[in-house]
C-alpha cells in the first residue's frame, strides 16, 4: 500500500488498474474526462493489459461494454450527465441481461439548460433501472468503492451492474491524499473475473438478449428483483472481506451523532463532508442535530434508516435531484418505506454551492415546518 | 463450390414463408462455420429467431438493441481478442433500419476502428419487422405505410442511401455488395470477409415477401431480377479497389422486377421510366453496361 496525493478521478482511474479489466470502452465527458484519459495513457504503457476501445458514443461505451461482458470479461467505462442520459436505454439492458458492468459516473446536472456542474439528477434519473448506485464522499472511498462493486457485481447470486457515483468537479477534481493498495492484496480480493452462467462461448452456445413474450417477461424482472435482494447480503460480505484486507469499514450508511439527535439531516455524496462539520458546529450552538450519509443508494437500506433515524423527531433529506411535483428522490424513498416525520430540501442543483448557512436554514425550517418540499439557496 | 450441408441456424424459427433474411443468415453461417459468434440488432431476425425459451441459433448469438450492432460487435471482437481467441469469427446480420438509420453512427465507429469483424446489412428495403414502414435504404418509388402513394404522392421520393459506399469510404478492407439469389457469389464474399484482419461490410439484398408483395415461392426470382435487371448491383471493394463480381449478360427491362411487386404497383410508365433511367446511369458508373 502506498499513499499517494491525487484526485478522485485518478483514484478512480487506479482502481480501474488494480481490477484489471480486460476491456475498456469509454467516451470522454466533462468532468469524467480525466478518468477516460488516465485509463488511455495507462493502456498506452502498458499498465494495463487490455483493450480500450475508443467509441464515438457513450450509447456505444456502454453498448461495448456489455458486449464484451456477455463475452465473459471484466470490463469497465465511465461517463456523466449527457452520456449517461445517451446511456439510458443500455442502462437497462445491462441489469436485464445480468452484466456485472462497473461503471463510474461522474455526477453532473442535465440539459436544458445545459450545465458542466454538480447535481445528482443524472444517476438518480437511473435508479429504476436494476443497477447497484454507490455514492462516494471521498477520493478513498471512490477508489475502494470501485474494487468492491465488481466483487459484489461478479457474485452468481447478483450479476447485477454497479454504479459508482461521484459528485462532479466537488469530487472529482478535489487533490486528496490516497492510499493505494498493492496489486497482491487487490489479486486476493478481487481474483480474475470467472463467468459461471451465460456468456458468449463457441463451445457451449447460447443465445443472449432474446425476445420475450408475457409469458416469461415479468420472470425476467423479478429475477433482477431478487438479484437487488440478495446484493444486500453480498454487499455485507463484501464489505466485510474488505475491511479485513484493506483496514477500511464501509457500510450502507454511515451514521454520525445520530444517537441523540432530534434532528437527523440525511444526504448522499461529497456534501456529506460539509454537513459533518456543520452538525459539530450547531452542536455547539446547542443543536442536537445528526448525520445520515446514505452511501448505497441501490438497494435502499431501508432498516440501516430506520435504525439511525429511530430516536430522532424529525429528519430533513437533502437532494441534489428533483422529480417536480413530489420532491426528491431519496425524500420519496424514505417516505415510502420509513415512518419518520420528515422535510425535504432540494439543494445544490447545477452546481450552486451548499454554505453552512444553507444547513442552518434547512435545521430551522425543519424545526419550524412550512412546507414538505422546499428550495434552499434559490434567488426569487 | 461445396455447400456444406449442416445448418446453424435451426429449421422452426418464426420467420414467414419464403424469408429472404434467414437464407441469408444460413449461407453466410454455412461458409463461417461453428467457430463464429453472432451479433443481431432489434429487428425481423432477433423477433423470429429467438422467441424465448426457444432460439434457432446453433452458435452464441447476442442481441442488445435496435442501433447499437456495431458496438455490440465492436466489445465481442475486443473480449475476444483480450482472451486471444483470435479464430474467432465475429458476424453482425443488421437489417437496413439497424444499418442505415438508427445504427449508422455504432456501425460508423466499429468500421472507423477496423475491428476484426464482418457485418452483414440484410437489406429488405424497409422496416419489415414493424408492418413496412420506410427505412434510409427504401428504394424510389416504393411505396410504405410511412412513404405512401396517394392523390399527391408517388411513394418514397427520394433514391435509398449508397450504404456501401459510405462504408468504403471509411478505409475498411472489404467491402461487398451480394444478393441471396446468387449464393455462390454471397458465399464467396463471407469467406473472404473472415479471411481478412480487419473490418468487412457485406450489403446483402433480400427480397421480402410481406414488404415487397408477391407470392412466397417467387423470393429467389426476385433476388435475380433485381440483379439481372441492374436494380441491385454485385461487386466487391478489396482494399479500395472495386471490381464487379457478376455481370448480367443483357440487362432487363426494370419494369420486369417493378411490375413483379405490390409496393411499386402504383407508379406510372412515367416513373417507370425515371427509375429505368436512374438505373441505366448508374450500371453505367457501376460499370456493368
Amino acid at each position: 500500500m502506498t499513499k499517494k496525493v491525487m484526485t478522485t478521478n485518478s483514484a478512480v482511474a487506479e482502481a480501474v488498474k488494480l481490477a484489471k479489466p480486460q476491456v475498456i470502452p469509454v467516451y470522454p465527458i466533462t468532468p469524467q474526462t480525466s478518468i477516460s484519459e488516465k485509463l488511455a495513457e495507462f493502456v498506452a504503457n502498458g499498465e494495463i493489459d487490455g483493450e480500450y476501445i475508443k467509441v464515438e458514443s457513450e450509447h456505444s461505451a456502454l453498448s461495448a461494454a456489455l458486449g464484451a461482458s456477455g463475452t465473459g470479461v471484466r470490463v469497465f467505462t465511465a461517463t456523466s450527465s449527457q452520456g449517461l442520459m445517451l446511456m439510458h436505454e443500455i442502462v437497462f439492458a445491462s441489469a436485464g441481461m445480468r452484466a456485472p458492468i462497473v461503471m463510474a459516473n461522474a455526477n453532473r446536472s442535465i440539459s436544458a439548460p445545459l450545465s458542466i456542474w454538480n447535481d445528482q439528477q443524472d444517476s438518480i434519473a437511473q435508479r429504476d433501472s436494476g443497477w447497484i448506485q454507490i455514492y462516494a464522499e471521498d477520493g478513498q472511498e471512490a477508489l475502494d468503492s470501485i474494487l468492491t462493486a465488481y466483487k459484489i457485481s461478479e457474485n452468481p447470486k447478483v450479476l447485477l451492474p454497479s454504479m459508482v457515483c461521484l459528485d462532479g468537479f466537488i469530487l472529482t477534481h478535489t487533490v486528496e491524499p490516497v492510499d493505494i493498495p498493492s496489486n497482491e492484496e487487490v489479486d486476493r480480493f478481487l481474483p480474475k473475473y470467472v463467468p459461471k452462467h451465460a456468456f458468449l462461448d463457441t463451445d457451449n452456445p447460447m443465445s443472449l438478449g432474446t425476445f420475450t413474450d408475457p409469458n416469461y417477461y415479468m420472470e425476467a424482472r423479478y429475477q433482477v428483483q431478487e438479484a437487488m435482494e440478495n446484493s444486500v447480503e453480498v454487499i455485507e460480505e463484501t464489505n466485510k472481506e474488505f475491511a479485513e484486507i484493506f483496514g477500511r469499514k464501509y457500510g450502507f450508511v454511515e451514521e454520525y451523532k445520530c444517537e441523540d439527535a432530534e434532528i437527523v439531516i440525511v444526504a448522499m455524496g461529497s456534501v456529506c463532508s460539509t454537513l459533518r462539520v456543520c452538525v459539530d458546529d450547531l452542536r455547539e450552538r446547542g443543536e442536537k442535530v445528526g448525520l445520515l450519509k446514505v452511501r448505497v443508494y441501490r438497494p435502499f437500506p431501508v432498516e440501516d434508516i430506520k435504525k439511525a433515524v429511530a430516536n430522532a423527531d424529525k429528519i430533513a433529506v437533502l437532494d441534489k435531484n428533483i422529480s417536480f411535483g413530489v420532491g426528491g428522490a431519496l425524500f420519496n424513498d424514505i417516505k415510502a418505506k420509513v415512518d419518520v416525520e420528515a422535510y425535504n430540501f432540494i439543494i445544490g442543483l447545477g452546481g450552486r454551492d451548499i454554505t453552512p448557512t444553507h444547513i442552518d436554514e434547512i435545521v430551522e425550517k425543519t424545526k419550524n415546518p412550512v412546507n414538505d418540499v422546499t428550495w434552499i439557496g434559490l434567488k426569487r | 463450390m461445396e455447400i456444406p450441408e449442416e445448418e446453424l441456424l435451426a429449421p422452426g424459427h418464426r420467420g414467414c414463408a419464403g424469408c429472404g433474411a434467414t437464407i441469408g443468415v444460413r449461407l453466410a453461417l454455412k461458409t463461417l462455420g461453428r467457430n463464429t459468434v453472432a451479433v443481431s440488432a432489434t429487428g425481423c431476425l432477433e423477433v423470429i429467431t429467438t422467441p424465448f425459451p426457444e432460439t434457432a441459433w446453433e452458435i452464441p448469438w447476442i442481441h442488445v438493441a435496435f442501433e447499437n450492432a456495431g458496438a455490440v460487435a465492436s466489445g465481442v471482437e475486443s473480449a475476444l481478442k483480450a482472451q486471444g481467441k483470435t479464430d474467432v469469427n465475429v458476424v453482425a446480420f443488421v437489417g437496413d433500419g439497424g444499418t442505415a438509420d438508427i445504427g449508422m453512427q455504432s456501425l460508423s465507429g466499429a468500421m472507423e476502428r477496423d475491428h476484426n469483424l464482418i457485418y452483414i446489412c440484410y437489406d429488405n428495403e424497409a422496416y419489415m419487422n414493424t408492418g413496412v414502414q420506410r427505412s434510409g435504404s427504401t428504394p424510389y418509388g416504393a411505396s410504405t405505410t410511412t412513404s405512401p402513394n396517394g392523390k399527391v404522392s408517388f411513394g418514397e421520393d427520394k433514391p435509398k442511401k449508397n450504404m456501401p459506399l459510405i462504408m468504403a469510404a471509411h478505409g475498411v478492407p472489404y467491402v461487398a455488395t451480394a444478393s441471396i439469389s446468387y449464393p455462390e457469389d454471397f458465399m464467396k464474399k463471407v469467406k473472404k470477409a473472415s479471411e481478412i484482419d480487419g473490418a468487412s461490410y457485406i450489403h446483402l439484398n433480400q427480397p421480402c415477401t410481406t414488404g415487397w408483395g408477391y407470392d412466397p415461392s417467387k423470393t429467389i426470382e426476385l433476388g435475380r431480377l433485381a440483379v439481372e435487371t441492374g436494380s441491385w448491383a454485385l461487386y466487391e471493394i478489396v482494399n479500395g479497389e472495386f471490381k464487379v463480381t457478376y455481370k448480367p449478360q443483357i440487362r432487363k427491362p426494370v419494369t420486369d422486377y417493378l411490375n413483379a411487386q405490390r409496393r411499386f404497383k402504383h407508379l406510372s410508365d412515367q416513373q417507370k421510366e425515371k427509375i429505368q433511367e436512374f438505373v441505366d446511369k448508374q450500371c453505367v458508373e457501376l460499370g456493368i453496361g
